[in-house]
Parts: C-alpha cells; sequence; structure tokens
C-alpha cells in the first residue's frame, strides 16, 4: 500500500509527499513535543510524588494520589479501603454533560453547517463569519448574557407569562439544561466549521446517483451523505467533547457550581484551597489516559477502514 | 462549485432537506439572542446588569476616554496581535502537518503522530495551564507575550488540524497527478491545484484557531507575565465585581467590528467574482 | 520551510516582553479592589511606570507565587492568615525598620498582629467582615443568626448562594455550630460534615464573584458576601440588609506585603509609604467600602461610609479571623469541601 493514489514512476503524488513527509510534520512535531508533550510528561511525574503542604511536590515517590483517587478511606482516612465514588461520580457527570452538549451541537450543527455548504459561493462566507462572530465577544460575557436570558426574571420567562404560556417561570438558571446550554453555546462553532469544510467538498453528484436508485432524500442523507462527511462530523464530535469535558465556566455560571466537574475539580487542586497538586495531575492523568484511549481507538478504526477501503 | 453533470431539473432539489433551514436560523438565534442583549444593556444608565436605568452613551465614553481606557487598548491590541500570529503560524504548520499524515502515504507512526498533534486538545486547559507555566520556568523562558504567544500556537496547532485534514481526506489525489503528468512541477500541483481544493479547511482551521486563541483565558492568565493584559484576562479582572456596561460596551464594539470585517470581505469577495465572471 | 522558520522567529523576537528597567512598579492585587485614579496618582507623583495583575483568592495569589510568579511582583495583597503562609513559605522580604516614613501612621491595634508580629513584612490595606445579606422583601424576620444559611426558614429555601471558598463557607458554618476552626476532634469534624451535607440541599449556587451579582438581579435571596460588596450590592437598588450574625462572623484584613525578589523593590517601598499616607488609605475605602488600617482617614472619607450598616457592626458581636490549619489538619477540611461539592 505503499503507492497511496497512482505509481506511476516518479511522478507519483504520495511520493513526492512521501520524501518531505518529515519535513512536513516537524514544525507540529517539535512545537508540540517541546511545549506540550514535556509539560504533560511533567504532570504525570507530579501525579507520582508526594504532596507538599499547600501546594507544589516533594520529589519523593507515593501512589498517594491514585490511592486517593480510586479508594475511599472515609472522612479521616482510617477506615477500610472501599472503592471510591466521589471522584468516579464527578467523571460520569462531566462525561453525561460533555455527550448531551455534543449530540446537541451535533443535532443543530450539522443542518447549520449542511446549509451553510449548500449556499452559493458568494453568501457562503457570509454565514461561516455569522457563526464566527459571536465568538469574537469573550466567553464570560456570553455565558453571563445566556444566564440573563433564562433566569427567572429574565426575558424569556417574562414574554412567556406575560402572553399567558406561563404561570410560574420555568426554572432553567442552575439545572443541568443550562450547563448543557451553555456547553452548546461553548462549543458550536466547532461542530460546525469541520462538517461545513467536509459537506462543501461533497460530490452531489453521488446524491444524484442515490436518487436515480429510487432513494428518497432521508435515505441518501443517511446512507450516501453521512457516510461521506463523516470525516468532518468526527472531527467536530472530538472537538467538542474533549473542551466540554474539561470546561468548567458554563458549569460553574449556569450549573451554580455545586457540584464540581472535572475541571473545576482539577482547578480546586491546583488554584484552591486543597492546594493538592499531585492529585490534581493524577486526576488529569486519569482524564488523560480515557481521552487518548478513545482516540488511539479512533485512530486505530480509521486505519483499517483506510486499509478496507483502499 | 463542482456539482459534476447537470441533469435536466428535477422535481425536487436533492440538496434541500425541509427543516435544515429552520434549524440553521434557530441556530443563529440562540447565537444571537445573548450578544442582542450585551449589546442593548451597554446603552443602559445603571451600573448594573440586571436593571435598567434609561438610555446613555456613558459607557462608550468611558471606553474611550475613562481612566480604563488605556487598559483596554493594550488589551485589545495584544489580544488580536495574538491571535492573528498564533492562527497564522498554527495554521500553517497544521496544513503542513495535514499534507505530511494524509499525502504521504501509510507510515508506521501514524496513530501516535496523530495522537501527538491533537494532544493539545485532549489535556484539560486547567492541568496544561499549570503543567506549561512550571514548565516554562523549568527552562527559564521569561513570561510575556512570547510565553502566551508559544502557548497559543500548541493549542491551535490541533484546532487547525482537524478541519483541514477533514477536508484534505475528501479530496483525491487524482488532481494533483494529472498536473503532475502534465509536467506540473510538485510545488505547482501543490500550490495551484491542492491549495485551492483545500483552501475551505484551511480558511475553517484558520478562524477556529484565530477564535481559540482570542477567547482563551486560563491558560493565559498562567503563562502571560507580570502587567500583560489579553482581552480576556482583562476583562475577567473588570467583571468580577459585577459586569458592568463598559465591558458590554466592548462586546458590542468588538462586535460591530467584526460585522463591518464580514461585510468588507464579502464585499471584496463579490468584487473578486463579478470581476470573474467579466473576463469570462 | 526555512522562511517559515524565520518568520516565526522574528514573530517570536518582536513578540518577546523587555525586561523590567528602573522606575517600574508590578503589583499583584485584588480584582478591582483599588481605584485607578490612586495608581495613576503614585504613577504621576513618582514617575514610575505601574502595572497591576489580579487575582480572586487569597488560595490562586499562593499558587500562582508557588508556580513561579515569584520574582515577577512587587506588592501583593494577600488576607491575614495568608501572609502568615506566605511567610512561612519564604516569599516574604522584610522591610527595614527605618525604610517606611509612614510607619507611624497604622493604627496601635494593627502593628502587632498575630499573623506578622511587629509588622515585619506588611501593611495594613484595608479590613472588613465576612457574612451575608438577605433580601428584606423576601424575609421579614430577625436576619442576625447564621441559621439563614445553615438552616434556612421555608421562605428562603432554595434561594441561597454561598461563597465558592472552602476557607469562608467552612469557617462560618464552624461559627455556626460554635466549634473551633481547624479542630482534630471527630465529632465535632462529623458535625460541622453533616451540617453542610445537609444544608446545600437548600443552597442554590457556589458563587464568590458573582456574590453581588446574584442578590441584585434576585436570583438569590440570601447571599454570603464582604460587607463593603455587600454595601455596593444595596447602593445599586438590592432591597437587602447585611447581617451580623449573634453566633459570630468572620473578620479578614488585607495586607500590602513585600514580596521576595521584588525587581522594583525600592517603588515597592515608595508606595507601601504612599497607601499609609491617609488620604491615600481612605481613597481606597471610599471606593471598595471596607475599613482602613491606618489614622487620620476620618477627615478624607465618604460621609455616608460612617452611617453605612455595613461598616458599623452592632457592639458586643463576636468577629472571628480564619485560621491557617497546619499540615495534619488541613486534608480534613479539604475532603469535607470535596464531599461537599462530589
Amino acid at each position: 500500500m505503499a503507492g497511496g493514489v497512482s505509481s506511476s514512476g516518479g511522478h507519483s503524488v504520495s511520493s513526492a509527499y512521501a520524501a518531505v513527509r518529515n519535513w512536513l510534520l516537524a514544525p507540529s512535531w517539535i512545537t508540540i513535543a517541546i511545549f506540550m508533550l514535556g509539560p504533560v510528561l511533567l504532570m504525570a511525574v507530579y501525579s507520582f510524588l508526594t504532596k507538599e503542604f499547600r501546594g507544589g511536590v516533594l520529589w519523593e515517590f507515593s501512589l498517594a494520589s491514585y490511592d486517593q483517587f480510586f479508594f475511599d478511606r472515609g472522612l479521616f482516612g482510617d477506615e477500610p479501603p472501599k472503592l471510591h465514588w466521589t471522584y468516579l461520580a464527578i467523571y460520569l457527570r462531566s462525561f453525561i454533560q460533555a455527550s448531551v452538549a455534543t449530540l446537541l451541537c451535533l443535532a443543530i450543527g450539522f443542518p447549520t453547517a449542511y446549509f451553510i455548504a449548500t449556499r452559493p459561493a458568494s453568501t457562503r462566507m457570509v454565514w461561516l463569519f455569522l457563526i464566527t462572530i459571536p465568538y469574537w465577544v469573550n466567553l464570560l460575557i456570553r455565558t453571563v448574557s445566556m444566564k440573563f436570558l433564562i433566569r427567572d426574571t429574565g426575558p424569556i420567562n417574562e414574554w412567556l407569562i406575560s402572553f399567558g404560556l406561563l404561570e410560574a417561570p420555568i426554572k432553567m438558571v442552575n439545572t443541568d439544561f443550562a450547563v448543557q446550554l451553555g456547553l452548546f453555546y461553548s462549543y458550536l462553532p466547532f461542530m460546525v466549521l469541520p462538517i461545513y469544510a467536509a459537506v462543501e467538498r461533497y460530490d452531489f453528484a453521488l446524491s444524484e446517483a442515490a436518487a436515480d436508485l429510487y432513494a428518497d432524500r432521508w435515505t441518501t442523507l443517511w446512507l450516501v451523505l453521512l457516510p461521506a462527511v463523516r470525516p468532518g462530523i468526527i472531527a467536530g464530535c472530538i472537538l467538542v467533547f474533549v473542551p466540554s469535558l474539561g470546561a468548567f465556566l458554563a458549569p460553574d455560571l449556569l450549573g451554580g457550581a455545586k457540584n464540581f466537574m472535572i475541571g473545576s475539580l482539577i482547578e480546586e487542586q491546583f488554584k484552591g484551597a486543597a492546594g493538592n497538586w499531585p492529585f490534581g495531575a493524577a486526576c488529569a492523568m486519569v482524564l488523560l489516559t480515557m481521552v487518548l484511549v478513545a482516540v488511539f481507538l479512533y485512530a486505530r478504526q480509521q486505519a483499517a477502514n483506510a486499509r478496507g477501503g483502499g | 462549485m463542482s456539482t459534476g453533470i447537470r441533469k435536466p431539473a428535477r422535481k425536487i432539489d436533492l440538496r434541500r432537506y425541509p427543516g435544515f433551514v429552520h434549524l440553521a436560523v434557530f441556530c443563529m438565534i440562540i447565537l444571537y439572542a445573548p450578544l442582542l442583549i450585551v449589546a442593548v444593556y451597554s446603552f443602559n444608565a445603571s451600573t448594573s446588569i440586571t436593571l435598567w436605568g434609561g438610555f446613555s452613551l456613558q459607557w462608550y465614553e468611558e471606553v474611550f476616554f475613562g481612566l480604563e481606557s488605556a487598559k483596554f487598548k493594550d488589551a485589545a491590541w495584544n489580544s488580536f496581535t495574538i491571535a492573528i500570529s498564533a492562527a497564522v503560524v498554527s495554521t500553517c504548520f497544521a496544513t503542513s502537518a495535514a499534507l505530511g499524515m494524509l499525502r504521504a502515504g501509510e507510515f508506521r507512526g501514524r496513530p501516535v503522530s496523530f495522537a501527538l498533534i491533537n494532544l493539545p486538545l485532549m489535556v484539560p486547559e486547567i492541568v496544561t495551564a499549570v503543567a506549561t507555566l512550571i514548565f516554562f520556568n523549568w527552562i527559564n523562558f521569561e513570561r510575556g507575550i512570547g510565553t502566551i504567544l508559544v502557548a497559543h500556537i500548541v493549542f491551535c496547532i490541533p484546532f487547525a488540524y482537524l478541519p483541514i485534514a477533514a477536508r484534505l481526506e475528501g479530496i483525491s489525489g487524482i488532481y494533483e497527478q494529472a498536473a503532475l503528468d502534465l509536467y506540473a512541477t510538485r510545488w505547482e500541483a501543490f500550490r495551484l491545484v491542492l491549495l485551492p481544493l483545500m483552501a475551505p479547511g484551511v480558511l475553517s482551521g484558520f478562524l477556529l484557531a484565530f477564535i481559540i486563541s482570542l477567547d482563551d483565558f486560563i491558560i493565559t492568565n498562567f503563562v502571560k507575565g507580570a502587567g500583560v493584559e489579553t482581552l480576556p484576562t482583562a476583562i475577567f479582572g473588570a467583571v468580577k465585581q459585577g459586569i458592568k456596561p463598559n465591558i458590554m460596551a466592548i462586546s458590542t464594539l468588538l462586535l460591530v467590528l467584526s460585522f463591518i470585517f464580514v461585510t468588507l470581505s464579502w464585499l471584496i469577495g463579490r468584487m473578486g467574482t463579478d470581476s470573474g465572471r467579466a473576463a469570462d | 520551510m526555512k522562511n517559515l522558520m524565520m518568520a516565526i522567529a522574528a514573530l517570536l523576537a518582536f513578540a518577546v516582553s523587555p525586561a523590567q528597567a528602573a522606575g517600574k512598579l508590578s503589583i499583584y492585587h485584588w480584582f478591582e479592589y483599588i481605584p485607578q485614579e490612586l495608581l495613576d496618582k503614585f504613577s504621576r507623583e513618582f514617575d514610575v511606570e505601574v502595572t497591576m495583575d489580579t487575582y480572586d483568592s487569597n488560595e490562586s495569589l499562593l499558587a500562582a507565587l508557588k508556580a513561579g510568579a515569584l520574582g515577577d511582583y512587587d506588592v501583593a495583597v494577600p488576607g491575614d492568615y495568608m501572609v502568615k503562609i506566605l511567610n512561612q513559605e519564604g516569599m516574604l522580604d522584610t522591610i527595614g525598620q527605618n525604610e517606611l516614613s509612614n510607619r507611624g501612621n497604622i493604627l496601635p491595634q494593627w502593628v502587632d498582629v498575630d499573623f506578622d508580629p511587629g509588622r515585619k513584612h506588611s501593611i495594613p490595606y484595608q479590613w472588613g467582615s465576612t457574612g451575608f445579606s438577605v433580601n428584606r422583601n423576601i424575609y421579614q424576620g430577625d436576619i442576625n443568626t447564621t441559621a439563614m444559611i445553615f438552616d434556612p426558614p421555608a421562605e428562603l429555601k432554595g434561594k441561597i448562594n454561598v461563597l465558592d471558598t472552602s476557607g469562608e463557607t467552612l469557617t462560618l458554618a464552624s461559627i455556626h455550630l460554635g466549634i473551633p476552626q481547624c479542630t482534630q476532634d471527630r465529632d465535632q469534624l462529623k458535625k460541622l460534615d453533616a451540617l453542610v451535607q445537609g444544608a446545600k440541599q437548600h443552597w442554590a449556587s457556589f458563587n464568590s464573584d458573582g456574590a453581588k451579582d446574584v442578590l441584585v438581579s434576585g436570583d438569590a435571596a440570601v447571599g454570603m458576601i464582604w460587607n463593603g460588596f455587600g454595601a455596593k450590592a444595596r447602593e445599586e437598588g438590592a432591597p437587602i440588609e447585611y447581617a451580623f450574625p449573634k453566633e459570630g462572623y468572620i473578620v479578614w484584613m488585607d495586607n500590602v506585603v513585600l514580596l521576595k525578589d521584588a525587581p522594583n523593590r525600592a517603588n515597592a517601598i515608595k508606595f507601601m509609604d504612599f497607601l499609609l499616607r491617609p488620604e491615600n488609605a481612605a481613597a481606597v475605602t471610599n471606593y471598595a467600602r471596607y475599613t482602613a488600617g491606618v489614622k487620620g482617614v476620618e477627615a478624607h472619607l465618604d460621609p455616608a461610609l460612617a452611617k453605612s450598616p455595613e461598616q458599623n457592626p452592632p457592639a458586643g458581636q463576636k468577629g472571628f479571623f480564619v485560621e491557617a490549619c497546619d499540615a495534619e489538619t488541613q486534608p480534613l477540611y479539604d475532603r469535607i469541601w470535596t464531599r461537599l461539592k462530589q
């Protein structure tokens, strides 16, 4: 399979790129290896160190952080260890929130991206910019405005009440719904842009062919369009899901911060009174491991697809 | 527009899905409703975000001539400089990496390479922030705009990479092959054939990287040096005592600025297509 | 590729910030707590370029300094217990006996404080209390009890905001129970854990930054808040009253400290001296609505402050400083906090 697309001697496309592959990848590799992998490895090391009181670490090996994560030894730390649901529950909750936010983004982002991609070329740009413009305004401001809109005495509730559709305001602030709305609002363009890029590239002759074979448009959507733009959808889901996992602005402001999310749990270890850096590092390592495993599986599946599909 | 072969008109337009336009409009409403609130309350005469005290332009006056105007101007300048630089650099890196990953055939290190490029996405921001700060200290990289820029480039790379790669995956190699068969150099085949085909992906990647950088608070707050502010950190500092309408005024100005930017680029784009049509 | 690399190198060279020059002062301060006019005044008078960064809690100040910000800043403004901690961590520089010409302006009761005996590293900045304000339109009964937060009447259930910092919220809970802070007594800790676990169902949110906004907007009917912040909320139209609970309330004092490895030590000393002048201390008080620790500020104060209920606690009510727990005790409180927010 080394040849890729074609193998007409030295003029092959892939051999042209293959010759300079390392040069193409080097800038990203080097930058990320030094300024991302380096710090992350440092964090990994930290997660196995002994915590120094009030932040910082002592360079002595310790498994205390992982023990604290997985085993509950009671309020005073002297009961027999049992599986610790405190932190796992926080992770589970974050995963559910992020999943719902991702599905919301997909449900609304896909039709939007599709709609934009099928506009005439001249107006497409305008739509794209319309999607990104709100993000010129700071996330905190957007989140606070969203809160203003949905609060008990906010415009939505007041309108609904004044039109007689409601008797009492719907409680939206400080609920899970508000958090998901906030996450959706925070990361929507991350879903729209990659899907747009994929749909824009889609050859509608395929849809025509499907129609010629008597497929209705929803069958075409499901069996032809969606598989064709799958890379864009998956890219969008990754781009929304992962930041949602670690987000804490929307949960804190809209959800009332009554419960830790993964992001706020880790922040508390570094910036809060807990000051337990190794434990914060361990929490991050657990999350990182879960996400990396998922991505690795995805990459392997992609590779298998590529081989299978020729 | 490469729709392929034109067929006689069908009764139904295959490109249209009923309901999609409504969802797109709904999407726009959700995106813009809170901003409308921001814009309205920037003209509020009261100091509170939640109570309406009459119409006033005082907050705009404060933005430009108030005591904190210098701070916000510096912050805005820093933010835009960093966001544009980080987006340009990371988009170049990401485009190059996408070519290496997807155009250079199979290679053994591909999954590892994919994981490495996307690593900045997988690490929660707060961890990246602390880890990066400790790391910069460890290598004695003096903190300032330079450290912010480096950190932003790093986490912008995957955001630029994913849309670019998604686009590139859908482009068959036959176009470039055709160019090569017609005696184009490799560089010409890339620049004149592949790059224009990739352009929407590259643009998406650039825009994503730009807004990610422009909006970043957590990492910036950790790696910035003493006294260096970007718009998010300046705004965060200011909103701690409640979001005053001068912050809303700044946000509204940003919105207006971006609308002008969009209108201009649309007009330029239209001019381009008009002259293109004239040349036909 | 070479061009690209050169472009990046040029960018980085352009972007790297210049080193600290003489004539600068770098302040690490709480958010929006000092009026810009005062910084401008200092800047003009001494021809010093002032830059200020902000933090939102004593703990994040400590975290930033620990992570290497020490050496970037000249002065910071930690609260009482944090002065002690920073000193224990060796992060403070010593102010010479004769370096501050206005040292005599410090009010006598703030000279020999137990978080910095003899004021070797710090000067008083502002002090105040942490309590809570109650919306009087919703609740008309007696509010001067911590039960408003921990055992609220029916009208207030589900409408309570508490500060999102374990130090202040757990300390107020300890005051409610009448148990000492930083206790290792198991029964007392169990009671504390049970109290906050049980009260949480009545709380709407944990919010420090928005403590004022939730009261002004009506999202919360009871909100834990700092007294000056509470005064501002009231002045913005919230129908609230600040409580001084009979069980006691939290008292704190923020202090300007001289940081170790200060890049502009001489200017830092000038700045501290500047803040000890009554008119300047009064300017901070007028802005932030707390209370200065300097003699002779009265003449410069906003007259409204003298009558402000938040600044004038009734006689006989007890105030407690937050204590810095030791390495054995603090993890117990951390565990209670984590269990509360799980």
